[in-house]
C-alpha cells in the first residue's frame, strides 16, 4: 500500500504556481495518447489532426478567435466571482438572455437601421445578461439561497425560453417552419476584422479589452482588492468595511454582462440569428478557462486559446477519424481536473509513503515504548 | 381509479432516481464533503448500465454495471478532494463536466439501440389485488431498494455509533482528527457510497424510467438531488418527502403537456427547476435553520497534521 501525504508548504510555491497550467497540460496530452490508443488510433497521428491541423492555416487561425472569444469574455467575468468565493455556474443561462435581450432589436425591428443598431444591441445583450445573473445574487443576499444551485437550475430554464422564443413568437415566418429568427440585417451584423483572411469577428477584441480591463481592475484598483481579501478571509474583509452582499451583486451582475455580450456577439456575428442552441457549452467551458488561466485575465486569454483549439480539435477528428467530437468534452474535463490536481502543488509539497517505510515508523515507536517505561 | 393508481405509479417511478442520488449525497454531505458531480456520476451510471444491459441482455448486470460505474467515476471524486485537497467545489464541477463529456463518447454507438427493461415485481395473488396490489407489489426492482435504502440511511446516520462518528467527522473534522477518528477514510467511504447510490440512480434512468440511451438523458436530476438535500435539511426522511413531490412535479408536467393545456410545453418543462428554485428560496431564508442543520465542515478541505 502506498499512500500519500499533503506537507503544507510555509509560502505558496512560484514556481509550481507558473508551471502547474503546463503540467497539466502535459497530463491530459499523456492520458488523451492512452484514451486514443484505446479507441484504436494511433495517437501521433490523431494529435497532429486534433492539435496541429486545426492551426495550420491563416482562416483556420480565425475560426480558433470566433471559438476562443466567447470563452474569455466569460471566463474572466467567471475570475472576479471565484476570486471572490462566489460561485456563479450559470454563464451558459446568461450567455442565452444576452442574446435574446440583444436579438430584440434586429428581430422585433428588423426596419430599424444604420450605425446605432449594433451598440444598442451589445449594450442590451450585457443588460440581459447582467439582468438574468442578478436573480440568484438577489435570491443570495435576500434569502440566504445557494448560488451554485439556482444559477445552473435558470440554465435550464434559459435553454427552454429560448427554445419556445424561436419557435413560437419570434420565429421567421417565411423560414418554411425552421425554428429560427430572421436573418439579421446588414448593421445588426457584427463586422468581420479581416474579411479577406477570415471570418474573425470583433467579438475577439471585445474579449482581448476586457480581459485588459478585468486585469487592470483586479491588480491596480481598490475593487480588485476587495474581492480578493473578501474571497480569501470574509471575515477581515467586513473588519475593513468591505461589504459582502454589494460583492455578490457586483460580481454577478460583472460576470452576467460579459456572458450577455458573448452571447449576442456570438449571434450577431458568428450565426447571424436566433436558433434553438446557440452555444455547444461555452458557458460551461468557461469554467474550465477561468480554472486554467489561474483566474489571471491574461492567463484565461491563453487559456481560451487553449480550449478553443479543444473545439476545433474535436471536429476535426470526427471528420478525419470518425471518433465522436464528444472527445472534445473529454479532454475539456480531463483538463480541469489535472489542473486542479497540480495547484495541489502551489500549497502542498506531496509525500509517498511506501509501507517499508511505515513498518519502519511502528519499529521505531516499539522502541521508544520501553524506553518510556524507564523514564517514568 | 385505475388512473389515479397508474399516475401514482408514474410518480413513483419518476421520484426514485431523485430519492436515491439525494440519499447518497446526504451521506456525503454528513460526512462533510459537498460532491457537486452527482450529475456526471448519474449520467456515467446510466451509459454504463445501458452499455453492459445492452451488451449482456440482462438487465440485472447492467444496474450493477451502473452502480460500480457510479462507485468507481465518485473515487476520482475522492482522491482529488481527499487526497490531493483540491477545491470540492470546482473538482465537482469538473467531475460532472468529463460524466458528461465521456457518457456522450462511451454512449455514441448506443444511441437509437433497443435496451433492456427490469421486469417490475410479480407476486402471483398479491399483485393483482386491486388498487394497492400494484403500487404496493408490482412495481420495478428498484422502487423498493430506494425505500429499504432511505431507511437503512436513517437507521445507520442516527441509530448506530458508525453514523454518529460520520456525523461527527461532518460536523468538526479537527476535533474527530484529535479524536483518532480516521476522517480521511471515513469521508473515502461516504464518497463512495453516495458515487454508487448516484450510478443506481442513474442505472433506474436508463433501465426502468426509459430503457434506451440520449445523451443528457439526466436532464439536471443530478443537481435536482443535490437541492433536495438542502431542502430535507440533511433529514433521509424528508428527502423521500421532497424526492416524492419533485416526482409529482415532473408527471404532473408531463401529463399537463399531453392533456394539450394552453401553454407552451417548454414552459412547463421549466416547472421542475424553477421549483427548485423556489423550494430553495423557501427553506433557506430561514437564516437559523439551515445554520443548525448544516454539516458545519461541508466543503472544507482537510488535510490531518501528523
Amino acid at each position: 500500500m502506498m499512500r500519500l501525504e499533503l506537507v503544507k508548504r510555509p509560502q505558496r510555491s512560484a514556481l509550481f504556481s507558473a508551471l502547474s497550467p503546463f503540467i497539466a497540460f502535459a497530463l491530459t496530452i499523456i492520458a488523451g495518447a492512452v484514451l486514443f490508443a484505446l479507441l484504436g488510433v494511433n495517437p501521433l497521428t490523431a494529435f497532429r489532426i486534433y492539435f496541429v491541423e486545426p492551426v495550420s492555416q491563416v482562416w483556420q487561425l480565425h475560426e480558433l478567435a470566433i471559438k476562443a472569444a466567447p470563452l474569455i469574455l466569460i471566463a474572466v467575468g467567471l475570475s472576479v466571482c471565484y476570486k471572490a468565493n462566489i460561485w456563479n455556474i450559470g454563464a451558459e443561462g446568461q450567455f442565452i438572455f444576452g442574446a435574446i435581450f440583444g436579438s430584440a432589436i434586429p428581430v422585433l425591428f428588423p426596419q430599424f437601421e444604420g450605425p446605432l443598431v449594433l451598440p444598442l444591441m451589445l449594450l442590451l445583450g450585457m443588460v440581459g445578461g447582467a439582468a438574468y445573473a442578478a436573480i440568484p445574487a438577489f435570491l443570495k443576499t435576500r434569502f440566504n439561497t445557494n448560488e451554485i444551485l439556482t444559477s445552473l437550475m435558470l440554465v435550464y430554464v434559459a435553454q427552454l425560453f429560448l427554445d419556445w422564443l424561436v419557435r413560437g413568437p419570434w420565429r421567421d415566418p417565411q423560414g418554411h417552419g425552421f425554428p429560427q429568427t430572421i436573418q439579421f440585417g446588414d448593421s445588426a451584423v457584427l463586422p468581420e476584422l479581416m474579411p479577406d483572411a477570415g471570418r474573425a469577428n470583433w467579438g475577439f477584441v471585445f474579449a482581448l479589452v476586457a480581459a485588459l480591463l478585468i486585469w487592470i481592475l483586479m491588480g491596480r484598483m481598490l475593487k480588485g482588492f476587495e474581492v480578493r481579501v473578501l474571497g480569501s478571509s470574509p471575515r477581515a474583509g467586513r473588519f475593513a468595511g468591505f461589504g459582502l452582499s454589494r460583492m455578490v451583486f457586483f460580481a454577478f451582475l460583472l460576470s452576467g454582462a460579459l456572458a450577455g455580450l458573448a452571447g449576442i456577439s456570438e449571434v450577431s456575428g458568428a450565426i447571424g440569428q436566433l436558433q434553438p442552441v446557440i452555444s455547444p457549452g461555452y458557458g460551461f467551458t468557461a469554467i474550465i478557462v477561468a480554472f486554467l488561466g489561474r483566474l489571471n485575465p491574461l492567463g484565461i486569454i491563453a487559456a481560451g486559446l487553449v480550449l478553443a483549439l479543444t473545439y476545433l480539435g474535436g471536429e476535426a477528428v470526427q471528420s478525419a477519424l470518425g471518433i465522436s467530437d464528444k472527445v472534445a468534452r473529454v479532454f475539456q474535463g480531463m483538463l480541469l481536473f489535472f489542473v486542479l490536481g497540480c495547484d495541489t502543488l502551489i500549497h502542498y509539497r506531496i509525500r509517498l509513503i511506501g509501507l517499508a517505510l511505515t513498518k519502519q515508523e511502528g519499529a521505531a515507536k516499539l522502541d521508544a515504548a520501553p524506553k518510556l517505561k524507564e523514564a517514568r | 381509479m385505475d388512473i389515479t393508481v397508474n399516475i401514482l405509479l408514474t410518480i413513483a417511478t419518476a421520484a426514485t432516481p431523485l430519492l436515491i442520488a439525494a440519499i447518497g449525497e446526504l451521506v456525503v454531505e454528513r460526512s462533510g464533503v459537498l460532491n457537486l458531480g452527482v450529475e456526471g456520476m448519474m449520467i456515467m451510471g446510466a451509459v454504463g448500465g445501458f452499455g453492459a444491459g445492452y451488451l449482456t441482455g440482462s438487465p440485472w448486470i447492467g444496474l450493477l454495471a451502473a452502480i460500480a460505474m457510479g462507485a468507481l467515476f465518485s473515487l476520482l471524486f475522492a482522491v482529488m478532494t481527499l487526497s490531493l485537497a483540491t477545491n470540492q467545489v470546482a473538482t465537482g464541477l469538473s467531475l460532472t463536466l468529463l460524466g458528461l463529456g465521456l457518457s456522450g463518447m462511451i454512449g455514441t454507438s448506443f444511441v437509437g439501440q433497443p435496451g433492456v427493461r427490469l421486469p417490475n415485481l410479480d407476486i402471483p395473488g398479491l399483485s393483482s389485488i386491486p388498487v394497492v396490489g400494484k403500487l404496493l407489489f408490482g412495481q420495478d426492482p428498484v422502487f423498493y431498494i430506494s425505500i429499504v435504502l432511505t431507511a437503512a440511511v436513517m437507521w445507520f446516520l442516527f441509530k448506530t455509533r458508525t453514523g454518529l462518528t460520520l456525523r461527527s467527522i461532518g460536523d468538526s473534522h479537527t476535533s474527530a482528527h484529535a479524536l483518532g477518528i480516521k476522517v480521511i477514510r471515513y469521508r473515502y467511504l461516504a464518497v463512495i457510497f453516495g458515487g454508487a447510490c448516484a450510478g443506481l440512480a442513474g442505472g433506474h434512468l436508463s433501465l426502468v424510467y426509459t430503457p434506451q440511451w440520449v445523451e443528457n438523458m439526466t436532464a439536471g436530476r443530478g443537481w435536482i438531488a443535490l437541492a433536495l438535500v438542502v431542502f430535507a435539511s440533511w433529514r433521509p426522511w424528508r428527502v423521500l418527502a421532497g424526492a416524492y413531490i419533485f416526482g409529482a412535479v415532473w408527471i404532473g408536467q408531463l401529463h399537463a403537456q399531453a392533456f394539450g393545456i394552453p401553454v407552451p410545453s417548454q414552459m412547463l418543462s421549466s416547472l421542475p427547476y424553477l421549483a427548485t428554485v423556489v423550494v430553495l428560496v423557501l427553506i433557506s431564508r430561514n437564516k437559523r435553520l439551515t445554520m443548525m442543520n448544516t454539516p458545519a465542515s461541508l466543503g472544507q478541505p482537510f488535510v490531518p497534521d501528523r
